[in-house]
């Protein structure tokens, strides 16, 4: 008998080499949240980094009364689809709302962003057509077009003239669709929209930008990149998460196709799930209101972007884009080293994300931080002061000696 | 094997070894990401060389159902040979 967890005998022992060298970087526990921006972990208070909370939104006052108000009047739970007994007047405010705030027609709401991808892949493109995808596209964008069924050309990272070559010799024979993203989890930089634009003038695709890192971050509506590029109107399909931005959990996709409702009734990752929990989809609602009302969070969320990218770069580290975005990843050497300065800027009390291969873009090993409008100017500043200790100067040499 | 197709394969032996970073010894049958330990990443990194090299699109779907080296030399020439 072949023993079906055998082959996972890899991943294991690069676990326990991670577990050896400090703390589980991959499954860390937080004890308490204290603030959008604080939390304690192994007894320590610590300045979150990494958590994608752009908007420092997941204890607003408001967010949270109107979910336990939610949860209150309509129960902890839906017990059902959204195609059974899961759609609840709330599902339906909460699509017009968002669809409202996306200056879109249509929006479907899904029960994770994960599952957003799944559905709105799945829900577009089918065994017939083809589905070209950016290099560096998530997980859940490579798992709903595989979902779709449809042909999958991936082309390198932010080119239009890779993807324009692979259309132009392309024979296919059903509809083609073209996946990018608005800002990117990993390197943090946007895709090119303008140049793929001048792409599909010339070879006619249809066009999603998953907006799930910078849905209520970038434009001058908060709309995503689209916004941003004044090019709203060549998308065709948009895909965002609650939990960023937001600072809930649930997904959506939206666009002003006169078929677009149908995907309800056509793809599984949103029939065959639980719709989102009542708390959940009132937090959303309350959240979305509330950064179409407060645009200065976006700019206080540029403002600290921009203060720690220039910070880091001071420092001389190598960062994972040029452009101010919220997510400022650095770039380090090898899988080791990245490991022991995770750990030494964990106990000097600052959380980021650690970022390793496969996970990455061409093998990297990333220090990723994600930028909070609830950061304070200190907050930054001490998150660089760190970094210049840690990562600039050597953690191995720190760690050893701990 | 053809004189074609050894020359395709050698052409693939030399793109592929960047990414062969422990150094394995290159057969035919040789499988391109168990034998050589190498993440499903790396292996997309690699085809996306070999689809410029061939001037071809080798879908992501071919590409699960393509082991070793040998079936990929069978692929670029299946997908090269379309054009002419």
């Amino acid at each position: 008998m072949v023993d079906l967890l055998e082959k996972h005998r890899p991943i294991a022992e690069r676990h326990a080499r991670m577990l050896a060298a400090g703390a589980n970087a991959v499954g860390l526990t937080i004890d308490k949240i204290l603030s959008p921006t604080r939390a304690l972990i192994n007894g320590r208070e610590t300045i979150l980094a990494g958590t994608n909370n752009y908007m420092g939104i997941t204890l607003d006052p408001d967010c949270i009364a109107a979910g336990q108000k939610a949860m209150a009047e309509f129960g902890t739970g839906t017990t059902g689809s959204r195609i059974a007994n899961g759609s609840y007047a709330m599902h339906r405010e909460l699509e017009n709302t968002l669809a409202k705030f996306l200056g879109r027609k249509h929006c479907i709401v899904f029960t994770t962003g994960y599952q957003a991808n799944l559905g709105m892949m799945a829900g577009l493109a089918g065994p017939k057509d083809t589905i070209y995808l950016d290099a560096d596209s998530h997980a859940s964008i490579y798992d709903g077009c595989t979902l779709s069924g449809a042909k999958l050309v991936r082309f390198r990272h932010n080119d239009a003239s890779d993807l324009d070559k692979r259309l132009a010799r392309g024979e296919d024979e059903g509809g083609r669709l073209v996946v990018l993203e608005g800002i990117y989890s990993m390197l943090g930089d946007r895709a090119p929209l303008s140049d793929f634009i001048e792409v599909k003038r010339k070879h006619g695709f249809q066009l999603l930008v998953d907006d799930a890192h910078s849905f209520g971050v970038l434009g001058p509506n908060g709309r995503g990149l689209g916004d941003e590029a004044g090019l709203d109107a060549e998308v065709d399909f948009v895909v965002g998460t609650f939990s960023k931005s937001v600072g809930a959990i649930g997904g959506f996709g939206a666009g002003d196709h006169p078929l677009f409702e149908t995907i309800r009734y056509a793809t599984r990752a949103y029939m065959f799930t639980a719709s989102p929990s009542p708390a959940s989809v009132a937090t959303s609602l309350a959240a979305i209101r509330k950064l179409a009302a407060e645009p200065e969070r976006r700019e206080r969320l540029a403002r600290n972007s921009k203060r720690l990218l220039d910070g880091f770069r001071g420092l001389g580290l190598e960062t994972g884009c040029d452009q101010v975005s919220p997510v400022v990843a650095v770039k380090c050497a090898d899988e080791p080293s990245t490991i022991a300065m995770w750990n030494a800027l964990l106990e000097a009390g600052v959380y980021v994300n650690i970022a390793l291969p496969p996970g990455t873009p061409g093998r990297m090993c990333l220090l990723r931080c994600s930028v909070s409008a609830a950061h304070s100017s200190d907050d930054i500043d001490r998150i660089i002061e760190l970094f210049g200790k840690v990562v600039a100067q050597g953690a191995p040499r720190l760690a050893a000696a701990s | 094997m053809s004189s074609d197709s050894q020359s395709t394969y050698a052409v693939l032996c030399e793109l592929l070894q960047p990414f062969n970073t422990a150094g394995v010894s290159l057969q035919p049958t040789t499988d391109i990401s168990t034998d050589l330990n190498i993440d499903s990443v790396s292996v997309m990194d690699f085809v996306m060389e070999v689809e410029d090299r061939f001037d071809i699109d080798i879908p992501l779907n071919v590409l699960s159902e393509t082991r070793t080296l040998n079936d990929l030399v069978s692929v670029v020439e299946a997908r090269a040979g379309k054009g002419k």
